[in-house]
C-alpha cells in the first residue's frame, strides 16, 4: 500500500498548486520542500521583486510629484526599509502557502528528495536537516524542482555572492552599488536594471543579441530601449562579456562589442543570462528519465515516460514562468486523476510573458517577425498611449499596444504591449486567444471608458483601419 | 484514500451500458468479490464484483441510468479506517452526469432538462418533417473555428459535440487541417467518440483525380437539402424497415371520382390522390395500431390520422400535412391539398403545416412508376408508395379473364412499431376502402 497517492517534489508555484489540485480531486498528497514553502517565486523571485519595483515606482512618483501639482520636500529612500518590505511580503505569502497546505490536508515534508526505482512509481527518499533518510512510496510522483540562475564559469560568469550577484543577492542588497552591470536583458535582467536605475545606480546592461528583451516583438524592444535610455540606463546590445576581473570592491568587465573590446568598471555585477533546471541529484539518470540541457523532457501532460513519474514547470521546457508551471501542474494532476474531459495538453503559445520594469512589457503569442515566417497574410494594428485619455490622466503617455491578426481567419496571432500597467492588461488578449475569438469578436466587445484597456480595443480597430482616437 | 468504482467494460467493444441495479447502498460494507451491481448492455446483463473491500461512501450513478460510459465513476468506496462521510465529497465534487452526457438528445436540449427540475431523460422532441430551418442544432464552436470552417466550406455538423475544446467545443485545430467535405475526425488526445446520430452522413467529396472539377456543376447545399439528407440517412440507417406490396383495383374509385366531380362545387376537382388520402386516413382509423410512432419512452398511438403528402419542389422535397383527414370530406381535402402544394412549391409553408404527420403518402403514379418503396419519415410508423394505375388483364373470381385498372402500392413499415401482420391488415383495410369507395361514407 502506497503512503500517498501523489508526492510532489518542490513547493514553488508549480508544486504547491499541483498539490492543491490533487487534494481537491481526492488524492492523498504530500509535498517535499528543502527550503521555503512557495519556492523561488514567492521567496526569491516574482513576488519580492514586485515589492522592490513597487518601492521604486512610488519613489519615482514622489520624485515627479510636482508634475501632479503635489509638494514632496525630498523624495528619498532607505535601502534597508525597501528590502525589509520586500522580505516581509515574501514571508507573508510563504506563510499563506503553509496555510493552504494545511487547509487542503497536504502533508508537508521538509528535506531534500531523491528518487530510486520503485513501483508503481519511483520511491522517494527524503534526507532531513539532520541527515536522516526516510523513504516514501506513492502511486505518482510529480517533480517540480524548478531552476536556478545559469552561470558560465569558463567566461568568469559565475556568481560569488559578493561582487557578482544572481537575483538572490540582488534582491537583498546591503549597499546600493554606485555602478552596476547587468549581464542579460531578459525579464530578470531588465527588472533589476530598472529597479537599481530608479534608486540612482549607474546601470549598464549588456545583451548578446542585437536588442534588449529579445523574446519580445522587435518594435516593442525598440520602444522599451528608447524609454530606458531616456531614464539614463546604458544599454549595450550585440555585445559579449568575455571576462570579469575582480578587485577588492569592484569588477572590471571585458566587453566585446563587434571588433572592439571595452573595459567597463563597476561595483557590482548581476548575472541574468538564463536559467538551468534543478535536475541533478534527484537520481533521474538511473531511472532513465530523458534530460535535454538540464531540462526534463515531457509530453503535453507532464509525463516523463517513466511509469508514475511526471515533471512540470522550470524543470521542463520553457517558457520558464510561474504561471506556466502552475497551469502545467493542474493539467498533469487532472490527467493522473483521469479527468480527461477537463485536462488538455499544454499549449506554450498561449502563455503570456510579463516584465515589470518601468515601462512594463507584456505579450502573448507570436511576434510580428515570427508571424511573418508563417507565410500568412497579416493585419497589424497599433495604438499609442498618447491617444488614450486614461494614460494621459495617469501621467503615463508613453507606451504602445500592438496586435497581429491572420488577415484571412481573423485569428489573434500575437499581442504586444509596452507601457504602464500592461502586465495587468495582457490577460484580455490571452482570453481572446484561448477562446479563439476573432478580430470581429474583439471589435464587438465593449471596453470601459476611461481605461487603459480601451487601447486594446483601438489596437484591434487599427488592424482593420478603423482606429477612432488617432 | 477513497477507491473509485468505475463502469466496467463487459466486452472489448462495450462503450456504454445501463446501470440496471445496485445491490448495495451508501453505508454498506463490501468485501472483495461481493456482487455490488448489475450492468446491462445491448447484449447481456452482467454482475459487477467489488475488487476492494470497504464501505460504500457514495453512489454516483442511479439505478436505471442508461448510457453510462465505460470507466465513468459509478460509486466511491471508503477504505477501512476512513470515514465514509468524509470521502464522499472528494471525487464527487465534479461528477459528470453520465446519462446527460452520453445522450445526444439531452445534450441538445440541456435547458429542457433543467427546466423540468428532474433528471429524467428528455422525451424525444417531435422530430420535424424535412424542415427548412435548422431547428435546435446549436453547434458549440469557437468563432475562429467557425470562420475557418466557413472559409474552407466545412460543415461543422459532423464534429458537433466532438471538438477537442471544453465540453466538446469545436476549436481551430479540429478544423484547420480538414478538407472541405472530407471526413472530419476530432483531433487531440481524446479517443474519437462514437458517431452521434448527427454524424451519420458520411462526408463525401468527389476526388479531383477522378472527376475533373471542371466537368460538373457544384451546387452548394441549402438548408433543405441538408435536412433532407440528414434525416433520410438517419431514418434509413436507424429504423428497421420492411416493405409490403399489394395490387389494388382502382376502377370503382375512378367511377366514384367521376361522379363526385360532377357534383362537386365550382373550382373543386377531387383527384385520385385526394381519395387515397381519405382512404389512408380511414384505414388508419380501422387499424389504429398502425397510426403509431416509436419513441424511447414508449409507443405513441396517435388519435387523429394526419396524412403527410410528399410534394416534390425545386431543390428538394417537403411533406405538407392534411390534419385529421378521417374527419374531412373529399372536397375539403382537395381544397387544402391544392393550397398546401401551391405554397409548398413557393416554400411558404409554416412549420406546423409540414410537421406533425402520423403517416405519409408518396405518389409517383403520374410518372408511370409501377412499384417503389419509400423511406420512412420519422417519427411516423409507415409510409405508402403509390405506383401507376394501369389497365391489366386479371382473372376474375369465376376464372374469367377481365380487364381492370391495377395500382401497385408498397407500404414501408417501422418494425419497432408495426409487425408484418399489422401492416398487412392495414393494407387490406386500405384496399377495401379503395375498391369499395362507398364504404368510406360509412
Amino acid at each position: 500500500m502506497a503512503d500517498f497517492d501523489l508526492i510532489v517534489i518542490g513547493s514553488g508555484p508549480g508544486g504547491y498548486v499541483s498539490a492543491i489540485r490533487a487534494s481537491q480531486l481526492g488524492m492523498k498528497t504530500a509535498i517535499i520542500e528543502r527550503e521555503n514553502l512557495g519556492g523561488i517565486c514567492l521567496n526569491w523571485g516574482c513576488i519580492p521583486t514586485k515589492a522592490l519595483l513597487r518601492s521604486a515606482e512610488v519613489l519615482h512618483l514622489a520624485k515627479t510629484a510636482s508634475a501632479y501639482g503635489l509638494k514632496v520636500d525630498k523624495a528619498d529612500f532607505d535601502l534597508d526599509g525597501v528590502v525589509k518590505r520586500s522580505r516581509g511580503v515574501a514571508a507573508q505569502l510563504s506563510g499563506g502557502v503553509k496555510h493552504l497546505m494545511k487547509k487542503n490536508k497536504i502533508t508537508v515534508i521538509e528535506g531534500e528528495a531523491r528518487l530510486e526505482k520503485g513501483s508503481p512509481a519511483p520511491k522517494v527518499i527524503v534526507k532531513d536537516s539532520k541527515g536522516k533518510d526516510t523513504s516514501y512510496q506513492a502511486s505518482h510522483v510529480l517533480l517540480a524542482t524548478g531552476a536556478r540562475a545559469r552561470a558560465i564559469p569558463q567566461a568568469g560568469l559565475e556568481p560569488d555572492g559578493k561582487l557578482v550577484w544572481t537575483y538572490r543577492e540582488a534582491m537583498v542588497p546591503d549597499v546600493l552599488p554606485k555602478r552596476l552591470l547587468v549581464i542579460g536583458s531578459g525579464a530578470i535582467g531588465i527588472e533589476f536594471a530598472s529597479f537599481y536605475n530608479e534608486l540612482g545606480s549607474d546601470v549598464t546592461v549588456v545583451e548578446a543579441v542585437d536588442r534588449i528583451l529579445p523574446a519580445e516583438d522587435a518594435e516593442i524592444s525598440a520602444f522599451a530601449h528608447k524609454s530606458f535610455e531616456k531614464q539614463g540606463l546604458k544599454l549595450i546590445t550585440g555585445a559579449q562579456v568575455k571576462g570579469l576581473k575582480k578587485a577588492k570592491d569592484s569588477v572590471t568587465a571585458e566587453v566585446a562589442i563587434g571588433d572592439k573590446t571595452e573595459n567597463i568598471e563597476v561595483d557590482r555585477v548581476i548575472l541574468a543570462i538564463g536559467i538551468v533546471a534543478n535536475s541533478e541529484g534527484l537520481g533521474l539518470e538511473d531511472l532513465g528519465v530523458k534530460i535535454d540541457r538540464t531540462h526534463v523532457v515531457v509530453n503535453g501532460f507532464g509525463e516523463t515516460g517513466v511509469k508514475g513519474l511526471y515533471a512540470i514547470g522550470d524543470l521542463t521546457g520553457g517558457p520558464w514562468l510561474a504561471h506556466k508551471a502552475s497551469h502545467e501542474g493542474v493539467i498533469c494532476v487532472e490527467k493522473i486523476a483521469g479527468k480527461i474531459d477537463t485536462a488538455h495538453p499544454f499549449d506554450n503559445w498561449n502563455v503570456p510573458g510579463c516584465t515589470y520594469s518601468h515601462p512594463q512589457v507584456a505579450s502573448v503569442g507570436l511576434t510580428e517577425d515570427e508571424a511573418k515566417k508563417t507565410g500568412k497574410k497579416l493585419k497589424v494594428g497599433k495604438f499609442p498611449f498618447i491617444g488614450n485619455g486614461k494614460a494621459i490622466a495617469l501621467g503615463e503617455p508613453e507606451g504602445l499596444v500592438k496586435t497581429i491578426f491572420d488577415a484571412e481567419t481573423g485569428e489573434l496571432l500575437g499581442a504586444h504591449m509596452v507601457g504602464a500597467e500592461v502586465t495587468e492588461l495582457i490577460q484580455g488578449y490571452v482570453i481572446a486567444r484561448e477562446g479563439e475569438l476573432t478580430e470581429q469578436d474583439l471589435m464587438h466587445t465593449v471596453f470601459p471608458h476611461p481605461t487603459l484597456s480601451e487601447m486594446m480595443h483601438e489596437a484591434v480597430l487599427s488592424a482593420e483601419g478603423r482606429v477612432l482616437h488617432m | 484514500m477513497a477507491i473509485n468504482i468505475t463502469m466496467p467494460a463487459l466486452s472489448p467493444t462495450m462503450e456504454e451500458g445501463t446501470l440496471a441495479k445496485w445491490n448495495v447502498k451508501a453505508g454498506d460494507k463490501v468485501e472483495a468479490g461481493d456482487i455490488i451491481a448489475e450492468i446491462e448492455t445491448d447484449k447481456a446483463t452482467m454482475e459487477v464484483e467489488a475488487v476492494d473491500e470497504g464501505t460504500v461512501a457514495q453512489i454516483l450513478v442511479n439505478e436505471g441510468t442508461e448510457g453510462v460510459k465505460v470507466n465513468a465513476i459509478i460509486a466511491v468506496l471508503a477504505e477501512e479506517g476512513e470515514d465514509a462521510d468524509s470521502v464522499s465529497a472528494s471525487p464527487a465534487s465534479e461528477p459528470e452526469p453520465p446519462a446527460a452526457k452520453s445522450d445526444p438528445k439531452a445534450q441538445e436540449a440541456p435547458d429542457q432538462v433543467r427546466g423540468d427540475g428532474e433528471t429524467k431523460q428528455v422525451a424525444s422532441t417531435p422530430v420535424a418533417m424535412p424542415s427548412l430551418g435548422a431547428g435546435n442544432d446549436r453547434i458549440k464552436a469557437s468563432p475562429l473555428a467557425r470562420r475557418i470552417a466557413a472559409l474552407k466550406g466545412i460543415d461543422l455538423k459532423a464534429l458537433k459535440g466532438k471538438g477537442s475544446g471544453p465540453h466538446g467545443r469545436i476549436v481551430k485545430k479540429d478544423v484547420e487541417n480538414a478538407q472541405p467535405g472530407s471526413a472530419l475526425v476530432p483531433v487531440g488526445d481524446k479517443a474519437p467518440a462514437p458517431a452521434s446520430p448527427d454524424g451519420l452522413i458520411l462526408p463525401q467529396v468527389l476526388d479531383d483525380r477522378v472527376y475533373d472539377p471542371g466537368s460538373y456543376r457544384l451546387e452548394p447545399l441549402d438548408g433543405m437539402r441538408k435536412t433532407v439528407a440528414r434525416r433520410l440517412t438517419q431514418s434509413f440507417m436507424q429504423i428497421p424497415h420492411f416493405p409490403l406490396s399489394m395490387d389494388i383495383a382502382l376502377d370503382k374509385l375512378l367511377v366514384a371520382r367521376a361522379g363526385i366531380n360532377e357534383s362537386a362545387p365550382d373550382g373543386v376537382k377531387v383527384s385520385v390522390n385526394d381519395m387515397l388520402i381519405k382512404a389512408s386516413a380511414m384505414a388508419l382509423m380501422a387499424e389504429p395500431d398502425c397510426n403509431a410512432s416509436y419513441t424511447d419512452n414508449g409507443i405513441a398511438y396517435h388519435h387523429g390520422a394526419h396524412i403527410s403528402v410528399a410534394v416534390a419542389i425545386d431543390g428538394g422535397l417537403i411533406t405538407p400535412v392534411i390534419r385529421d383527414a378521417e374527419t374531412k370530406g373529399l372536397a375539403q381535402i382537395s381544397i387544402e391539398m391544392k393550397d398546401l402544394a401551391t405554397r409548398a412549391r413557393d416554400r411558404k409553408l409554416k412549420p406546423q403545416e409540414y410537421m406533425g404527420g402520423t403517416f405519409s403518402i408518396s405518389n409517383l403514379g403520374m410518372f408511370g412508376v409501377k412499384n417503389f418503396a419509400s423511406i420512412i419519415n420519422p417519427p411516423e410508423g409507415m409510409i405508402m408508395s403509390v405506383g401507376a394505375g394501369e389497365r391489366k388483364p386479371v382473372v376474375g373470381p369465376d376464372g374469367q379473364l377481365t380487364a381492370a385498372t391495377i395500382m401497385g402500392v408498397t407500404l414501408t413499415c417501422d418494425h419497432r412499431v408495426i409487425g408484418g401482420a399489422e401492416g398487412a391488415r392495414w393494407l387490406q383495410a386500405f384496399k377495401r376502402y379503395v375498391e369499395k369507395p362507398e364504404s368510406m361514407l360509412l
